[in-house]
């Protein structure tokens, strides 16, 4: 796929950098000359330095014949004009801007192909926030994402000792749990993927990934880990873009309290707030944690944006006896070097956000991406097109089906469509299936695929293709 | 050049447009031919004529207003008027002295409603008429009138709107141009007032008692035509619509003006005033109704309500009609509607006190005081509906609030001096600076201002003066620095 990027910021960079390694031909565009060398350096790429706005810049990158237009620089309003200009001037069939007013997000007429032509608004940002709001409303899990429009998550937790199931094979589930059903997709134990089947026993320490309807989840949680008394008190250190975000997303619910350090913006995010209680201040600053009784919080999330004070400062909350920490951190040497350490959580926000842009590089018909353990592993939701001749996956069994090894079925959404009353109305019914050996897939379902190695997600995509020679 | 000169040519217009507001009562003078016609005319003509001559005399010094400029024209505007205003009641009733009458016109146009005069059954109908055109007149204020007439003439209006429309929230402009929103603001006025007439006559009053009970209820005033003011008609349907209107009254008619432009009640749920002022006012009215019930005044709870309903309303909107007599109501629920008449009433309405907006400014104040004790590096901004207040703003209210109970406290000490007991000293001041009306004992609803002795009066009268004007615009005139060059 010929792709452009235009900016290479935080998120231009990490999409170059994962993109790159997918045998794609990518060229970033950037008006920073210095930083496209950097980025030039380390990765096979092409680099244009420029306005990305402009027509003769975009011309120069290669517009003309690329497949995707990723525009994801610091300005909304250049991501606009450069996905009208792709439109427009140079039939880019796939255009992905990052908008991050939310003025402009509330007016999705505004991104329709007779004005701006953005076929895909991403917001990183909003992204990461509901990834955050997700671990405060269950914080035993270390990862919680949704496929098929909520209807499935897929969570990540750790077991404990006094979970029910710890120490127990596998197929013990059934048993504690007669009306719930699930599947562990994979477990991580030390850090290598064990492809479970029945007979697997799950042990202390192991992060296991299971896939199950969203309303069961907290149900078969318990059975991994005791579970921890509800979030009601919930501290932010930062009051940057995630900061503020996450909190307006969750003031309603929880008692909050933010720590900011530059007094205007704090006054600017009071104003912006309104259960909020704002704070001026440094998230090192022990003795502001104290008076603001660290203690007793259930959740401390460190989000400012600098890695060493988000350490810091949510090893110090952690220290003094913040439930659980949450620490946003860039630099994925760090994330390796704290995670399950004293710090409950390291997010890596370009890991968080990549799934969203990875749906649309994906060949087939690929509805999520999610990106798990910083990369190495992917979960995908894809839908089963064709027939039982055209198709390697419709009309079979899951255990006919010729899955590369590391691959699991986790589950299948199936559509069902039927004419409701007399005005003829089409009703849609979902309905989630956990996947077993024996169920067969249907055209068009949707299929959640856990792929513990990133190397495999290429042979999986071409399992879903329809092959046009049998047409 | 003295600011004196400058407000002249000013004033000078006002005063010919009062007398043009004279052709109204004249109408009716001699329509009911209640011999009053004479004082009218006379009164019209030395109005036109001083007003002329000072128009003549200084024209020629005019120059556009400075903020200055602006607060000593409110102030002469608001004395001059009233001294004018007089000239119909001195013809018309022998042995009426100025100091009375001069009362009586202040209390019409700071929209207070209380009165000197009794037996107003037998009083002139058009003179009736005239007082109550004094509330309406004084209710959007003299100056919005003129801020939407004036300009016409070639007079700025800027900063006379300024000093003269109340509260921390006025700088937003709902037009772009002064004088357009002024004029919207008097049309919604207009349009309001109609229908309020409109729904006293078919509540049952006659024509005439609709208008004029309409003049005193858009403006918040409170005169009536009859001694016993609503009690004359005992219909709970008349006091119902009564209270309708004051209560429509004591909203911001900037959301009346919002809301009928765009058609929608969205300003309504915008004000931030609204459902404090309403919630406060209602639940006042079922609290004291049930306190009546209480204490037994009334044989039933319906009445209680019914008659908690409107005195309450009516004090609490600093209007002043009464339908009992509740100064024999328990002290605690006349002192708690004189509470309520001190900032229940919206701003940008015809209301008087410190207004809901000053209330619930100084209610945040004290929060955010409390949030600071407990968390000293917390920011917490004084938020009120949705936006920031300055602390400037704040400062600004704190101060008002300072003048406001030093001014009660300084006027009850000296009609206490003067020889009057203690209740009817404080309630007259309140209900005097609150710009209310009735107060309590011997000024109460059932008796008049007239016990009191001409220098009490005239306390009276100031605190009337400054209550309206939001002190600070009076007070100011009274400083060395004002009049320093």
């Amino acid at each position: 796929m010929r792709i452009v990027i235009l900016g290479a910021g935080q998120v231009g960079s990490s999409v170059a950098e994962n993109l790159v390694s997918e045998a794609n031909d990518i060229t970033v565009v950037d008006t920073d000359a210095g930083r496209l060398r950097k980025l030039q350096d380390r990765l096979d790429l092409r680099t244009i330095v420029g306005n990305a706005g402009h027509p003769e810049i975009l011309e120069r990158a290669g517009a003309r014949d690329a497949d995707m237009l990723l525009a994801v620089t610091q300005s909304d309003e250049t991501n606009l004009v450069a996905c009208k200009l792709a439109a427009t001037m140079f039939n880019i069939p796939t255009k992905i801007a990052r908008i991050r007013a939310t003025d402009y997000l509330s007016h999705p007429e505004m991104f329709t192909p007779e004005n701006f032509a953005v076929d895909t608004v991403i917001c990183p940002e909003q992204v990461l926030t509901d990834y955050i709001a997700k671990l405060i409303e269950f914080p035993e899990s270390l990862q919680v994402l949704e496929f098929a429009e909520g209807r499935v998550s897929l969570v990540a937790v750790r077991a404990f000792h006094g979970g029910p199931l710890v120490g127990k094979e596998l197929q013990t589930i059934r048993k504690h749990l007669p009306n719930l059903d699930t599947r562990v997709a994979a477990i991580f134990r030390q850090d290598s993927p064990i492809i479970p089947d029945a007979t697997t026993v799950i042990e202390v320490g192991d992060e296991v990934f299971f896939i199950a309807a969203t309303e069961d989840i907290r149900g078969i949680m318990r059975e991994l880990r005791r579970m921890d008394k509800p979030v009601k008190r919930v501290m932010i250190g930062g009051g940057g873009n995630i900061g503020r975000r996450l909190a307006k997303a969750i003031e309603d619910r929880y008692e909050v309290k933010i720590i900011e350090f530059n007094k205007r913006s704090a006054e600017n995010l009071a104003a912006a707030l309104n259960k909020t209680l704002v704070l001026v201040g440094d998230v090192t600053d022990e003795e502001l944690l104290q008076t603001e009784n660290i203690g007793d919080m259930d959740v401390y999330c460190a989000l400012t944006n600098d890695d060493e004070n988000n350490i810091m400062s949510s090893l110090l909350a952690k220290r003094m006896g913040a439930r659980r920490v949450v620490a946003l951190i860039n630099r994925s040497a760090y994330v390796n070097l704290v995670q399950a350490g004293q710090i409950d959580i390291a997010i890596s926000p370009a890991q968080a956000t990549i799934g969203t842009l990875l749906a649309h590089v994906r060949q087939g018909d690929c509805v999520a991406v999610h990106s798990l353990r910083r990369g190495a592993a992917e979960a995908l939701e894809l839908v089963a097109h064709g027939d039982a001749r055209s198709s390697k996956v419709v009309g079979r069994r899951i255990e006919e089906i010729d899955l590369p090894a590391g691959t699991t079925i986790g589950a299948i959404v199936r559509t069902h469509e039927r004419t409701a009353g007399t005005d003829g109305k089409i009703m849609r019914e979902h309905q989630v299936m956990i996947a077993h050996h024996d169920t067969v897939i249907e055209p068009d379902d949707h299929v959640i695929v856990f792929v513990v190695d990133k190397r495999t997600v290429s042979k999986v995509e071409r399992l879903f293709q329809v092959s046009v020679g049998f047409v | 050049m003295t600011p004196l000169l400058t407000v002249f040519p000013h004033l000078g217009l006002i005063a010919m447009v009062m007398s043009l507001s004279h052709l109204l009562p004249l109408g009716i003078s001699i329509g009911h031919d209640d011999g009053a016609a004479q004082a009218f005319v006379v009164s019209m003509i030395i109005n036109f004529a001083v007003g002329c001559a000072m128009w003549l005399g200084t024209r020629h010094k005019k120059r556009d207003l400075t903020p200055r400029d602006g607060i000593l024209l409110v102030v002469l505007a608001w004395c001059g008027g009233a001294a004018f205003a007089t000239l119909p009641l001195l013809l018309a009733i022998p042995g009426l002295t100025f100091t009375d009458a001069y009362f009586e016109t202040m209390s019409g146009l700071t929209t207070t409603g209380s009165t000197v005069l009794s037996e107003l059954d037998a009083l002139a109908p058009s003179l009736n008429f005239w007082r109550c055109l004094l509330v309406w007149l004084g209710g959007m204020g003299l100056i919005v009138l003129a801020v939407a007439i004036l300009p016409l003439l070639g007079v700025g209006g800027r900063q006379i709107f300024k000093a003269e429309t109340p509260g921390p929230m006025k700088d937003a402009k709902m037009t772009p141009r002064i004088t357009e929103t002024a004029k919207g603001l008097w049309v919604v006025y207009a349009i309001i007032s109609v229908a309020c007439a409109i729904a006293y006559y078919l509540a049952g009053m006659t024509w005439f008692d609709a208008v004029v009970h309409m003049f005193s209820t858009m403006g918040l005033g409170g005169f009536s035509s009859h001694d016993a003011s609503y009690g004359y008609w005992d219909s709970p349907l008349i006091e119902a619509v009564a209270i309708l209107f004051m209560l429509i009254a004591s909203i911001n008619f900037g959301s009346h003006f919002l809301a009928l432009r765009s058609r929608s009640i969205a300003p309504y749920r915008a004000d931030p005033e609204l459902a404090w002022c309403l919630g406060i006012i209602l639940g006042s009215c079922v609290g004291i109704a049930l306190y009546l019930d209480w204490m037994g005044i009334y044989p039933d709870f319906l009445s209680s309500l019914r008659y908690a309903s409107f005195n309450v309303v009516s004090i609490a909107s600093t209007t002043g009609f009464a339908s009992t007599d509740f100064n024999l109501w328990p002290i605690f629920a006349p002192m708690w509607m004189l509470f309520l008449c001190s900032f229940a009433s919206c701003s940008g309405s015809t209301g008087g006190g410190i207004k809901m907006i000053r209330a619930q400014l100084l209610y945040i104040q004290v929060y955010r005081e409390f949030v600071k004790l407990l968390h000293p590096t917390a920011a917490v901004p004084a938020k009120l509906g949705g936006q920031v207040m300055e602390n400037k703003v704040i400062f600004s209210v704190l101060a008002f609030l300072f003048i406001y109970i030093a001014s009660i406290v300084a006027m009850t000490l000296v009609m206490m001096a003067s020889g009057l007991d203690d209740l009817t000293s404080f309630s007259a001041i309140v209900a005097s600076i609150n710009n209310t009306g009735p107060g309590l004992h011997k000024v109460g609803p059932a008796t008049t201002y007239a016990v009191l002795s001409d220098f009490q009066t005239w306390v009276c009268t100031f605190a009337m003066l400054l209550g309206r004007l939001e002190l600070f615009t009076v007070l100011i005139v009274f400083t060395p620095v004002f009049w320093r060059k």
